[in-house]
């Protein structure tokens, strides 16, 4: 996984609340490998129904942050919506509330998410709407944004997806570490629980 | 103080913790289904080997065809479900193949296999694993990466939800469903009403329901944004769990009995945050939007979004109504529909079947209509009590189990601007197909749309 340490990167911003993942990858697309190469079904309807959509836009162009609005990537479980958003380019999104498996999909694929409220995250998008192209900058080490208007922002990560996107840790290896404490779990369910070890 | 019952699963399976309060939780079962091949892939690619395959479950379901699935035509799914069966014995997990009654939606067949069970952590590749909740067993939608992870380590690193009681007092009247208590929730907290948190649903309202009908309860609790729904287990659960084919048996049934007993919340046990509910004022719900928290009674009125202050959540409303081409103050009840599906994981089960047929009885499908069990043992089930015949004389297709048109991944797709009275949980733009407009209700309302083509408070026709 490509670690994650810090970005300064054109900023998209999206007015819609409630985008599920459905939105964001159709399903009839999950059949496709993920080698297919995912950014090509990216918002793929709506994109269709609006030639104008912010990620077509030229002053957009290059985006790898995406500022959205509550419930960012609700619904579905399907990794695909992470790795269309990923694939195209995007490092980072903004928004003021995620689908909590969207959430955890992202940090998986080297993503960062972050939360920050409301009223912050709408005047962000007002920034990127008044001034199209404009850059944000996200320093994770020091867990700070710098807008568009300069000023600079603190947020929020938990300290195990921080490590974990700044040394670019496979999870399971971290996991496998934890093996004999497994293997110790598993020996005490086959004695308390037999009938869910047989 | 007292401890709820997510915090007894949870501390039961810590195994290690981590940096950041995270906790190292123990998987007990994972259900498999035919989207999860991104997951083998991944695990093939790392040449990682699958740690416990005895407490895997394979099923098809998102992919295969609801009919003519004996040879199935389209290459495409064929490829799926094949791959599935290739992927499960390559390592040696159970399957419930195509052509074998056991097969069904995931979600279905975890509760009637015996494979869900109270107290145990349950995942899956699938958002609706909430569903499984309703038999007291901490279950949530995984991505393919912790799919992965889950087959290669039995375990999963998660942070601690909130907790978050819904207490549903008084009892449904005839005619509302767990569906419309459901509904109705998800309309009063919000889409995101319930992210980051662990729902614990409660009250007498809940416990009149039967196990299935508190399944739709917990299974829709991903549509409030929360990962898991929890019901304690009761008597209900264990009635309901004995005898099937995974259940412990014997002196193992009577350790496991009382384990289960020990499981509810204590009555002092404290919650991060409280909703209410009064299932005796509940009406039969329909969505009119495209979010499920988009959902109103039968009597109400699409609502009108100048009255939103919130621009963003304005503009998305409108959008959502030229979606749906309806317009502000436009009646639910009385709108025409073009399509009926029964049937997914929210409402495909026997009870559900029974309450649709009920009003399906003696009248005749007015647009198409199609109903699709959860299982081959539902579907079994529903046909030696003559359910089949009740829905093919009154001219709906009777289909083989599986997801079908509630996601659309195996072609059972509603066409652009059809508008489709739906027992489902999602009404997303383009969920049913691009287009596609979803009106969720329950089955017994679905049923009522179907035989007079049009929204109907079921009411009225029982």
């Amino acid at each position: 996984m490509t670690p994650f340490t810090r970005l300064t990167a054109v900023a998209a911003p999206l007015d819609i609340v409630n985008v599920d993942t459905d939105r964001i990858v159709p399903a009839r697309f999950l059949r496709e490998p993920r080698s297919a190469g995912y950014e090509n079904y990216l918002f793929r309807d709506l994109r269709d129904a609006d030639p104008d959509f912010v990620l077509d836009r030229p002053e957009y162009r290059g985006a790898q942050i995406l500022v959205a609005a509550e419930n960012f990537g609700c619904g579905s479980s399907r990794e695909g919506a992470v790795w269309a958003l990923a694939g195209s380019g995007l490092r980072a999104w903004i928004a003021p509330s995620f689908g909590d498996i969207f959430f955890e999909n992202s940090f998986k694929n080297g993503v960062l998410a972050i939360v920050l409220p409301i009223e912050r995250v709408a005047a962000i998008r007002a920034q990127l709407t008044q001034q199209p192209g404009a850059k944000i900058t996200i320093d994770l080490p020091s867990q700070a944004l710098t807008l568009p208007d300069g000023t600079t922002e603190r947020f929020d990560v938990d300290p195990f997806r921080k490590e974990c996107l700044l040394e670019g840790i496979d999870e399971i290896d971290l996991t496998l570490r934890h093996e004999a404490a497994i293997a110790a779990y598993e020996a005490r369910q086959r004695e308390e629980t037999p009938w869910l070890a047989p | 103080m007292g401890v709820t019952l997510y915090e007894k699963i949870w501390s039961a399976h810590a195994v290690a913790e981590g940096p950041g309060g995270r906790t190292l939780l123990y998987i007990d079962r994972h259900l498999i289904h035919d989207g999860s091949f991104h997951a083998f892939t991944a695990l093939k690619a790392a040449g990682r080997k699958v740690r416990r395959p005895d407490a895997a479950f394979a099923t098809p379901d998102h992919y295969v065809p609801t009919r003519g699935r004996d040879d199935i035509a389209d290459a495409e799914l064929r490829d799926k479900v094949e791959t599935l069966s290739a992927n499960a014995k390559g390592a040696r997990i159970a399957i419930y193949p195509v052509g074998d009654d056991r097969q069904g939606i995931v979600h279905v067949i975890g509760p009637e296999q015996g494979i869900t069970q109270p107290g145990i952590t349950l995942v899956c590749g699938d958002s609706h694993t909430s569903t499984h909740g309703a038999l007291g067993a901490l279950a949530f939608g995984i991505g393919a990466s912790e799919v992965a992870h889950v087959l290669a380590t039995q375990a999963l690193w998660q942070a601690r939800a909130k907790t978050l009681r819904v207490t549903v007092a008084g009892r449904l009247h005839p005619g509302v469903y767990s569906k419309d208590i459901i509904l109705a929730l998800i309309a009063k907290i919000g889409a995101f009403g319930g992210t980051g948190f662990t729902l614990e649903y409660a009250g007498e309202g809940i416990r009149a329901l039967s196990m299935e009908a508190r399944m739709t309860i917990c299974n829709m609790s991903i549509e409030a944004g929360a990962r898991s729904g929890l019901i304690a287990p009761d008597e209900t659960t264990f009635e309901y769990l004995a005898g099937r084919p995974q259940s412990p048996r014997g002196a193992d049934w009577d350790r496991a009995l009382a384990r289960w007993r020990a499981l509810p919340s204590d009555a002092d046990a404290r919650y991060d945050r409280e909703v209410t509910l009064d299932a005796a004022s509940l009406e039969p719900m329909a969505t009119w939007g495209t979010s499920p928290e988009h959902g109103a009674a039968i009597g109400g009125v699409v609502p009108d979004p100048s009255q939103e202050r919130d621009a963003t959540r304005r503009a998305s409303m409108e959008k959502a109504l030229r979606y749906m081409d309806l317009a502000p103050g436009q009646r639910l009840e009385g709108l025409a529909i073009d399509r009926v599906f029964i049937g997914s994981c929210t409402n495909s089960r026997l009870e559900d079947l029974r309450a649709a047929a009920a009003v399906v009885k003696g009248r005749k499908a007015m647009v198409p209509a199609m109903v699709v069990p959860g299982s081959g043992l539902v579907k079994r089930a529903a046909e030696a009590e003559g359910l089949d015949r009740v829905f093919l004389d009154a001219g709906f297709d009777w289909r083989d189990a599986g997801c079908s048109m509630c996601v659309g991944m195996n072609g059972d797709l509603v066409a652009a601007g059809e508008r489709c009275a739906s027992t489902s949980n999602r009404n997303f733009e383009g969920r049913q197909g691009k287009g596609a407009r979803t009106h969720l209700m329950s089955p017994a309302m679905a049923a009522a749309a179907a035989v007079t083509g049009k929204v109907t408070d079921v009411r009225k026709l029982l």
